[in-house]
């Protein structure tokens, strides 16, 4: 599918909590449409629950989050990698065809079409040969780029990508960023979660710096300047137990 | 015909009837019952099945607190009483900080406290004996059809929704970011659990039930890498396992139902030392290694 129109995502004064104290705090503002948008911050700062809330799992303590008309199931989500019981038996053709999930359904057979176009993303993502490899036999970099493959299978307007190339080497994350350009060719909007700042500089459109709160947003080299950097750091990674009630807004 | 081998692996069955019916319960649980393993196994759930079979137990005891010796009185308390149990696990599950593995260990003692209170309270120990060993060598035709009923309904349920059961063990993260039907399948697993225990337990007994479903899926995983090719090895492995130990049990007159389990145990050992995904000897043998 190749979108028309890219999906914007919008934050208004969103607030997100874990036993009511803040893990995002009054965020407000816009994902660039149709780009290469990069979340980054220390940890604890929020950036696997903001990602969590875009994706709708998580309820909003305040705010809104505007999804530009996506439900969630339209939406492609990359959890960290750690979650999945590699040891499971099933071949890597299995792991990308279920991208097709939201197309085939429930009841109906995998067609044809379908196994080829898995084919097709195997080999997009180099592992063409590996179709029937089991998911045992894979190094992190290969199991990552299936999981990739079968981002490619749902063929999402809006991709969420949470610190994909943790524990990942060089030429995988060039190839796989190579793949995210594609998408970006294709109009499809890109959220990701990264710690590699030089990546974010070179590779991506905008990026929000967030240490609870928004530090800045725009522009790469802009948003992740010096001085921000060190207000993000300056976040205190602790909540206090006798926080007062917040009034705030964004 | 006095082949030694007629007399001992098929006269049995062709002379006695209650043999016949005994291999005909047998197949009917395993066929059912091992893909439910396979998937209790894959989710790390191999315990719920334990859990699950003394659930039923206070349910059956009341069950017969009402009706007596009844197959439906003692079926249907079996069944709502683990279903009830399935639903609290599952809230716990999902709607508590505490781990599942600690929820179900313990809803087990406490469901077979109990159990156990109720069935002393009302019946004497013989009828303990009979509820927790059963007798596969003893099933009427009532039992045979509510075996039948359970296993067909089970095959079914597994046919139509087998992806979904597939895909919610294996990534219910992406199956619930996919469809609105995610929270359903975990229930509809253990429901079918809770189905194949109460029709299993008074032929086998519910210590017993359980085995059947989980002894052969764990066998299984020393044979294949895939799905598919674990649960049939699964099914496989109940089937002769069904079959030996009946005839152990005809030949060496021991109880019908710890035979069968037993039989399933010894392949388990088997395969765990000689099978070929991850089996003892694979790892011991060292053999020199390839250049690519």
């Amino acid at each position: 599918m190749n979108a028309t129109r890219p999906v914007a995502v919008r934050l208004s004064d969103v607030t997100l909590a874990y036993d009511r104290h803040p893990a995002v705090h009054h965020v407000s503002g816009a994902f660039a449409p149709g780009a290469l948008n990069a979340v980054v911050g220390p940890n604890g700062a929020g950036k696997t629950t903001l990602l969590r809330a875009i994706a709708g799992e998580l309820a909003l303590q305040e705010g809104r989050i505007d999804r530009d008309g996506l439900s969630r199931h339209d939406i492609a989500y990359l959890p960290q990698q750690a979650t999945l019981d590699r040891s499971f038996p099933i071949n890597v053709l299995d792991v990308v065809v279920q991208g097709a999930y939201r197309r085939i359904g429930l009841f109906t057979c995998v067609r044809r079409e379908t196994i080829a176009e898995a084919e097709r993303a195997i080999d997009a993502v180099g592992l063409s040969g590996f179709e029937d490899r089991p998911l045992s036999t894979l190094s992190a970099g290969q199991f990552q780029r299936t999981l990739f493959a079968r981002v490619l299978l749902q063929d999402a307007r809006l991709i969420l990508l949470d610190e994909p190339f943790n524990a990942i080497d060089a030429r995988t994350t060039a190839d796989l960023m190579e793949l995210m350009r594609r998408w970006r060719g294709e109009h499809r909007t890109v959220i990701a979660v990264l710690h590699d700042l030089d990546l974010v500089r070179s590779g991506f459109d905008e990026a929000l710096l967030l240490a609870r709160s928004a530090v800045a947003w725009g522009p790469p080299v802009e948003a992740l300047a010096a001085q921000n950097q060190l207000r993000a750091r300056a976040m205190s990674e602790s909540w206090d137990p006798d926080a007062d009630l917040c009034h705030g807004a964004a | 015909m006095l082949d030694p081998f007629y007399s001992l692996l098929i006269e049995p069955f062709a002379a006695f009837g209650f043999m016949r019916r005994a291999m005909v319960a047998a197949l009917a649980l395993t066929i059912s019952g091992t893909p439910l393993g396979v998937l209790l196994m894959l989710r790390r759930m191999g315990l719920m099945g334990d859990t699950l079979s003394h659930a039923v137990l206070p349910g059956v005891a009341t069950g017969f607190i009402i009706g007596g010796l009844s197959l439906f009185w003692m079926s249907l308390g079996g069944m709502v009483a683990g279903i009830a149990v399935v639903l609290l696990a599952g809230a716990l599950a999902r709607g508590t900080a505490l781990r599942e593995d600690m929820t179900l260990a313990a809803l087990f003692v406490i469901a077979l406290a109990i159990g156990v209170s109720l069935v002393a309270r009302v019946g004497s120990p013989a009828d303990l004996l009979h509820v927790l060993f059963g007798s596969l060598l003893a099933v009427d035709d009532h039992s045979l059809l509510l075996i039948a009923g359970v296993s067909s309904v089970t095959v079914l349920a597994l046919m139509v929704g087998w992806r979904a059961f597939a895909l919610d063990t294996f990534d219910p993260g992406f199956l619930a970011a996919q469809s609105r039907s995610a929270g359903f399948w975990y229930y509809a697993i253990l429901t079918l659990v809770v189905l194949n225990l109460v029709a299993a337990y008074q032929a086998v007994g519910t210590m017993m039930a359980v085995g059947m479903m989980i002894v052969p899926a764990a066998a299984a995983r020393f044979w294949s890498q895939e799905l598919a090719g674990v649960t049939t090895a699964a099914a496989v492995i109940g089937a002769l396992a069904a079959y030996g130990g009946l005839l152990i049990s005809f030949h060496l007159d021991l109880p019908s139902g710890p035979s069968v389990i037993l039989g399933a145990g010894a392949v388990f050992l088997v395969s765990a030392v000689v099978g070929p995904v991850g089996g003892l000897a694979r790892r011991m043998i060292r053999r020199p290694h390839l250049t690519g």
